[in-house]
């Protein structure tokens, strides 16, 4: 704790709010959804109170990474317009504080997890945190413009984990969550690059559109369109849903891939709108939140006798 | 340091207070119900 020193020249305690800032409310309420999908879609029960438990400790896992994201990358925030006004860049807050912030959300949460819920959420748990801190932010984030690519594995995490925390055990279609949201965020990231000039390569990070060119990411954007039609239809496939979510999933997804094909076979003109990239990223959020939105309707109807 | 100075930080600092003040009270309350309900297992 710092002393209140009168004669000192310290800088202001930082706000409250700045911390809360630090773990990055608004990626937050995604990890929310899918996590809470994926313990509603796990075959048999847990208690509220628990299931309360595991989504909270997921949740401030998250905000704990976010923090040590943005202790790391500082100055590379403080170079680029939308993260220059974050806690860290404009002086609000001292660094180490961020770092010793995201450092005890990250054990609490894991700790939590693993007496509250299980040791096997909690060690998964634990994995995304390092994953997304360590392996992506501080390895191969400014390495290799695959970077969002593994990026997406991050977030891949959260369903996954409410799943587990359900069942207690690693299965096939908990694995198969993962997979789809992996295959999912590079199209919808990439679309985003398209558009939006971002001065990602003035700080020295090598983004797809920047580093093998605006073709080269249409093409990838392309393949892995459509790798997710029938990834998102396989759990389907292996009876793990019923018809209701596979259909969705298929027409979804399809549609995805309708969306995708004007962005991956045209290029950009000088002046141009973008509004095939617009149109692929705005819909590649409700594809996401429709997806596990229909995982979680077939998990409730199969279980209220609505489908055999 | 200016009246003003020492002003902000016994605001913020008080904000803080409240806020770990919260955290700490809404964890007593988690605890309490995770005890409960895993006493039931």
């Amino acid at each position: 704790m710092q002393q209140a020193n009168p004669t000192s020249t310290q800088a202001l305690p930082a706000d409250w709010r700045d911390f809360f800032a630090l773990t990055k409310p608004r990626v937050m309420t995604l990890v929310i959804f899918t996590g809470l999908c994926g313990l509603l879609a796990a075959p048999g029960s847990i208690h509220p109170v628990i299931g309360f438990t595991a989504i909270f400790c997921i949740a401030i896992g998250a905000g704990g990474a976010a923090a040590l994201n943005q202790w790391w990358e500082a100055d590379l925030d403080a170079g680029m317009k939308r993260t220059s006004a974050r806690p860290l860049p404009a002086g609000r807050m001292q660094r180490t504080d961020a770092r010793d912030f995201g450092i005890l959300l990250s054990a609490a949460s894991v700790g939590v997890m693993g007496l509250a819920v299980g040791w096997l959420a909690a060690g998964i748990l634990a994995v995304s945190i390092v994953y997304y801190a360590v392996v992506y932010t501080i390895w191969l984030k400014p390495r290799t413009p695959q970077n969002i690519v593994i990026g997406g594995g991050a977030g891949a995490f959260p369903p996954m984990i409410g799943w587990i925390a359900v069942t207690g055990d690693i299965t096939l279609m908990p694995v198969l969550l993962f997979a789809i949201i992996f295959m999912w965020t590079p199209p919808h990231f990439w679309a985003l690059a398209l558009f939006v000039q971002s001065d990602y390569a003035k700080v020295g990070i090598p983004m797809m559109p920047v580093v093998k060119g605006e073709a080269s990411t249409r093409k990838q954007i392309f393949v892995y369109s459509v790798l997710l039609v029938p990834l998102a239809a396989t759990p389907w496939f292996i009876g793990g849903t019923t018809a209701v979510y596979g259909i969705t999933a298929l027409a979804l997804s399809l549609m995805f891939l309708a969306l995708a094909i004007p962005v991956s076979f045209r290029r950009s003109v000088e002046g141009d709108t973008m509004k095939p990239e617009k149109r692929l990223f705005a819909f590649s959020i409700i594809y996401l939140f429709a997806l596990f939105t229909a995982l979680v309707a077939d998990r409730l109807a199969f279980y209220q006798g609505f489908i055999a | 340091m200016t009246p003003e100075e020492q002003e902000e930080i016994t605001k913020r600092r008080k904000g803080r207070n409240i806020a770990v003040g919260a955290v700490l009270l809404f964890f007593v309350v988690l605890f309490y119900a995770i005890t409960i309900v895993r006493m039931g297992d």
